[in-house]
Formats: structure tokens, C-alpha cells, sequence
């Protein structure tokens, strides 16, 4: 208790809050934050606006030369093939594909985190399975893997969060398994065991909180990596079904066009463009301020 | 060494297996929604005749294990049954297709490999530069761009916008239907630059992290301190020892690029393997969307078991004959 009293005081600095501190001072991750909220915020307000200031992204236009309307001030991105404004199109795009990225990293997380941490906690015959399942996985090639699964499951939506959900787990549980396996090792690990805790206790007390840094990380760049299979299955019609408007469902609708009306194609790629490398280098933000190491 | 070899095959083994069960479980009857029979025939209606000439055929009657096996028998032979649709034997389809997706994997990993390389290295050499940035930045963009995008922007702008601004005298084949006019090679640019475009940005960055961390290591020291030039530093002894995790990655994406490369091939056209299972999605014709991703796997397995192999004879460090130290 003395000694309390002769330390010069000082502010506490948690793990969290440095990181935090290093991350406001990165321009290109504080840049990247800003564009995901602004699109967080533009996809969940759409319907207060969009459809009241410029058209409804349903609303099809039958009158003559209404369809294929090169970008003017009614229609800033122009119209598709059925007169549908693309402008608001684009807008309530970015409804489907944050809520793939982030559903389908959800479903990742939840069977990654919980099998990665069996396998690197307790290793042995358990690790063995888990492991060599994962390792079934990363024999298909991805984009095809997930084209099988959602060819089975069949075309929709829903299931494309879950073919990419399930298509996420092995990558997680990797990259949780060898975080939990290095603080595994510490000694205040030992110290919770020999005072008795429970594996529980120490795994959820001990070892996850300072084994999820590289899954934040991994976590973040992975929703940029939903989104963009998201727009790749989509595109190739085995993603989200006409006429819900998706930005891969857009592209692959402006492929027959794309000469006559090269307004169609170019923004919604524009748009995934912006999205996944905010999400990317959020993440690489993250790696350097939680001082994540990673390969590339 | 052919110890190593031989435990690499032992482990592609249950790999293999897995493989195998998952992708039967898959169209296997009552795992998974979806009519077994359908997955045969496709969507288009049946007669209760031919419904039951199809499970006798492919034995849907039998017990699940019993057609695991005969899947499995099948698979050994070379056997990966039939399209429906078509009328033709699935590993034929692909044999006619495969060329062409060989052909295209190699002009983008020419490409990955020049630029890739060439922009880690100019990178790694001038840390911190104007270039340094550029190319840490646009890699970024790269891995963000989705291919497909890029392949179509890339088909307005050299096939039809140059078309226009240089009076026809200059511009690209945009599909391999596209003309007769051009020489074989030039349909290839546009869909190669499409294919390499997220691969260069990776083989880049591993470069560049892989050539700072070479440069950094004692015998680059001992090469300066006996007066090498340096270029002869660099090239002979950083760049030597920066390339093989280089080539491991080249390698693996060129087994990826076997089916991978579906968006690519979609986009252009492109009458290769990925098109053909993209083609068979469309029409629902299971039988080879199923066979083509067991064929690419295989082909892939293969390949990454080269690349492991092709490891040894690059790096004298790595030893293989296990806990011998």
C-alpha cells in the first residue's frame, strides 16, 4: 500500500485505448472509417430519401425513351435497361452487400472463433480434425467452392450469406488457432491453471481477449472479401435474385449493354471499388495499431 | 527427400477424401434441399419413366454409402459421369476446354511475374520514395477492384473507346468472337491483364516485403563489405534469395487460376473451363459444375504438392527428412 502512495500518478493505458490513439493518427484508416459509416449511414437512411428525392430503385419506366437514359440532372447515373433510376439503385445496393459482408463474417466468426479456440486450446485428436477439415477446404478453389454450394442450396440471397459464412470459418479458426496457441504460453496462464480456474474460466478470461487482435483485424478485411463474392456470385446470377438491387446483380445486367450504355457499368463497380478497399484498409489500419503481425 | 514426397501424398490422402465426401454430400439426397434426380437432369420436367430410369442408373436407391463408393470407383476410373443436358461424357467437355484456360493462366502469370516483381523490387529499393507509396497504394486498389469490373472497363476503353478516338487505327480484341482480323496472341491481352490484375498486386507486396528483409540479412553485408557493385548486391544476392516465396505464391495461383479464373473467362468470353462451369450454372446442368470442380481441385492438389516439392530444390535450408537437425 505504501509503495501505491509513492508512485507518481499516472493515467492507466489499456491495450484498446493505445490503439485507438495510434489508429486516429493513420490519415488512410481515419479516411476509410468515415467512408464505411457515411455508407452505413446512406444504406440505413435510403428510405427516408432516396425514393422522395430522386426515384424509387424499383419504380420501372415503360414510357418510350425512358429506358437507357444517359446520367443528367433528373437521373445522375442514368437509367437501366427498364427505365429504373440507377442513381438510388446504387444507394439501396449497398443495403445488400454491407449486410452480406457483414452476416456472412457473423456466421465465419461464430464457427471459426468457436473451432479455432477448441483446436488451439486443447489441441491433440481435436486440433487433428479441425485442422485437416480446414484443410479440405483450402483445397477448393474459393469463387468455385462457393458457386457449387450456392448452386446446390439454390439461388437467393440467404444463401449466399451462408455459402460465404461457411466458406470464412476455415481462414478463421487459422488465424484464432496460432493467436490462442502464442498466449497459451504466458505464464499468468499457468498461474489462473495451478490457482485452479476452469478451462473455461481461462479460456474466455485468460487466453481469448488477448488472442482477438488478429481476428479483429482478419474480421475487417474478410467483410471486404464477402462483399466482393457477394457482387462475383451475384454477377454471375447465382447470388441475390432480379429485381432486388444488388451492385453485382447491376454489372451483370449492364454486360449486354455495356457499349451502348457504359454508364451502367461503371458505377457500381465504382462503388465495390470504394467499399471493399475501405474495408481493406480499415484493416491494415488496425493491424499497425493493434500491432498485429500478419503475412501477407 | 523421397521420404517427403511420399508423406506428401500420404496427407493428400484424407485431403482427397474430404474433398470427395463434401462435394458427394452435397448433392446427395435428403442432406440438403434439393432433388437428387434434378440434380441430374436440371429443371426442366420429367416423366415419372425417366425419373426412375435416372435412379436406377445412378443408383439413388441405394444407400448412401453404396453410392459413395460407386462415386468414389467411378471417380478412380476417370469417370465423372455424364451431362444430362448435353449427352456427353463430362471429362470430355473439359478436355476440349482446358487448353484454352492453360493458355490464359500463363500470358497473366508472364504479366504477375514482370510487373509484380519489377514493382517490389523498385519498391523495396526506394523505400519510402514517391513510388514506394504509389505502389503500396494502387496495390490496394488492385485486391479492392472486383475483376469482372475491371475486365469490363478494360473492354470499353481499348476495345471500343480507342476504336473511336484513333479512327479504328488503333484498339483490342474484346472477346475471342469479337475478330478474325487479329492475330491469335492479341485476345489474349485484355483477358491476361484482367486475370493477373489482384495477383501482380500480391506478388508485389510479397516482393517488396521479402527484398527489405533479404537486404537486411548478413551475407548482403558481407556482399557490400567485398565491394560488390550494387546492382550485383541486389540482383545476385537479394533478389536470389527474396524470389522463392515469390514463386510458392505463383505457383499456388496458377492451380487457382485453373477454375478461379470463372469471372475472367466469363467476362471475355473466354471458351475455358471456368466459362464452361459458369455456362453449366446457367443451365443448371449439375453434372458438370460438380465435375469440374472435382477436376480442378485435383489439378490444383497437384499442383500446390509441385510447388511444395519445387521448394527443396530452391532452398538449400529447407531440409525434408524430417527431425534430423
Amino acid at each position: 500500500m505504501t509503495t501505491a502512495q509513492v508512485a507518481p500518478v499516472q493515467k492507466s493505458r489499456t491495450l484498446w485505448g493505445d490503439a485507438w490513439r495510434r489508429l486516429r493518427k493513420n490519415k488512410l484508416a481515419v479516411v476509410s472509417m468515415t467512408w464505411v459509416v457515411l455508407i452505413v449511414a446512406v444504406a440505413l437512411s435510403a428510405d427516408l430519401w432516396v425514393p422522395s428525392t430522386f426515384a424509387d430503385p424499383l419504380a420501372i419506366d415503360t414510357t418510350p425513351g425512358a429506358s437507357l437514359q444517359a446520367p443528367s440532372a433528373e437521373h445522375p447515373f442514368g437509367t437501366d435497361k427498364l427505365g429504373r433510376d440507377v442513381f438510388s439503385r446504387v444507394i439501396y445496393g449497398a443495403r445488400i452487400s454491407l449486410a452480406v459482408g457483414l452476416i456472412a463474417v457473423a456466421i465465419s466468426l461464430i464457427i471459426g472463433l468457436a473451432l479455432g479456440a477448441i483446436s488451439g486450446y486443447f489441441g491433440g485428436l481435436v486440433d487433428t480434425l479441425v485442422m485437416r477439415s480446414a484443410d479440405v477446404f483450402f483445397a477448393f478453389p474459393y469463387i468455385l467452392f462457393a458457386i457449387a454450394l450456392v448452386a446446390v442450396l439454390g439461388p437467393s440471397y440467404q444463401n449466399v450469406f451462408i455459402a460465404i459464412g461457411i466458406l470464412g470459418w476455415p481462414a478463421i479458426a487459422r488465424v484464432f488457432r496460432s493467436s490462442i496457441l502464442s498466449v497459451k504460453q504466458n505464464e499468468y496462464v499457468d498461474a489462473a491453471r495451478a490457482m485452479g480456474a476452469s478451462h473455461v474460466r481461462i479460456l474466455f478470461r485468460h487466453i481469448m481477449p488477448n488472442a482477438i487482435a488478429p481476428i479483429i483485424v482478419y474480421g475487417t478485411m474478410s467483410i471486404g472479401g464477402a462483399i466482393i463474392t457477394e457482387a462475383a456470385l451475384s454477377f454471375l446470377g447465382m447470388g441475390v435474385q432480379p429485381p432486388t438491387p444488388s451492385w453485382g446483380l447491376m454489372l451483370s445486367d449492364a454486360r449486354a449493354l455495356m457499349f451502348a450504355a457504359p454508364w451502367l457499368v461503371f458505377w457500381p463497380g465504382f462503388a465495390i471499388l470504394t467499399t471493399v478497399l475501405a474495408f481493406v484498409l480499415m484493416g491494415d489500419g488496425l493491424r499497425d495499431a493493434l500491432d498485429v503481425k500478419m503475412k501477407d | 527427400m523421397f521420404k517427403y514426397v511420399a508423406r506428401r501424398l500420404l496427407q493428400m490422402i484424407p485431403v482427397f477424401l474430404g474433398v470427395t465426401l463434401l462435394l458427394f454430400v452435397l448433392r446427395a439426397p435428403g442432406v440438403l434441399p434439393g432433388d437428387p434426380v434434378r440434380m441430374i437432369t436440371g429443371e426442366r420436367a420429367i416423366s415419372e419413366q425417366l425419373r426412375a430410369q435416372v435412379i436406377k442408373e445412378h443408383a439413388l436407391d441405394q444407400p448412401l454409402h453404396v453410392q459413395y463408393w460407386i462415386y468414389l470407383t467411378n471417380l478412380a476410373q476417370g469417370d465423372l459421369g455424364e451431362s444430362f443436358q448435353r449427352g456427353r461424357p463430362v471429362v470430355d467437355i473439359f478436355a476440349e476446354k482446358f487448353p484454352n484456360t492453360l493458355r490464359l493462366a500463363l500470358a497473366a502469370i508472364f504479366i504477375e511475374l514482370i510487373v509484380g516483381v519489377a514493382a517490389g523490387i523498385i519498391s523495396a529499393i526506394k523505400r519510402y520514395s514517391f513510388w514506394d507509396v504509389f505502389v503500396t497504394l494502387s496495390t490496394s486498389v488492385l485486391v479492392s477492384v472486383p475483376v469482372f469490373w475491371l475486365g469490363m472497363l478494360l473492354q470499353i476503353f481499348f476495345g471500343i473507346q480507342m476504336k473511336d478516338w484513333t479512327n479504328e487505327a488503333f484498339f483490342l480484341p474484346i472477346s475471342q468472337m469479337s475478330s478474325a482480323q487479329f492475330p491469335d496472341w492479341a485476345h489474349l491481352i485484355l483477358p491476361a491483364i484482367t486475370l493477373a490484375s489482384v495477383s501482380t498486386a500480391y506478388v508485389a507486396r510479397i516482393m517488396r516485403s521479402q527484398m527489405l528483409e533479404a537486404m537486411s540479412q548478413d551475407y548482403i553485408r558481407t556482399a557490400q563489405a567485398k565491394g560488390l557493385s550494387r546492382n550485383a548486391v541486389t540482383f545476385k544476392h537479394g533478389l536470389k534469395n527474396a524470389m522463392i516465396p515469390v514463386i510458392t505464391f505463383v505457383g499456388i495461383d496458377f492451380g487457382a487460376m485453373m477454375g478461379g479464373a470463372i469471372l475472367t473467362e466469363s467476362v471475355f468470353s473466354w471458351p475455358g473451363v471456368g466459362r464452361e462451369i459458369f455456362l453449366a450454372v446457367g443451365q443448371r446442368d449439375w453434372p458438370i459444375v460438380m465435375g469440374g470442380v472435382i477436376i480442378v481441385v485435383i489439378i490444383v492438389m497437384i499442383i500446390n504438392l509441385l510447388v511444395d516439392l519445387s521448394y527443396a530444390a530452391l532452398d538449400p535450408r529447407i531440409k525434408y527428412s524430417g527431425a534430423k537437425r
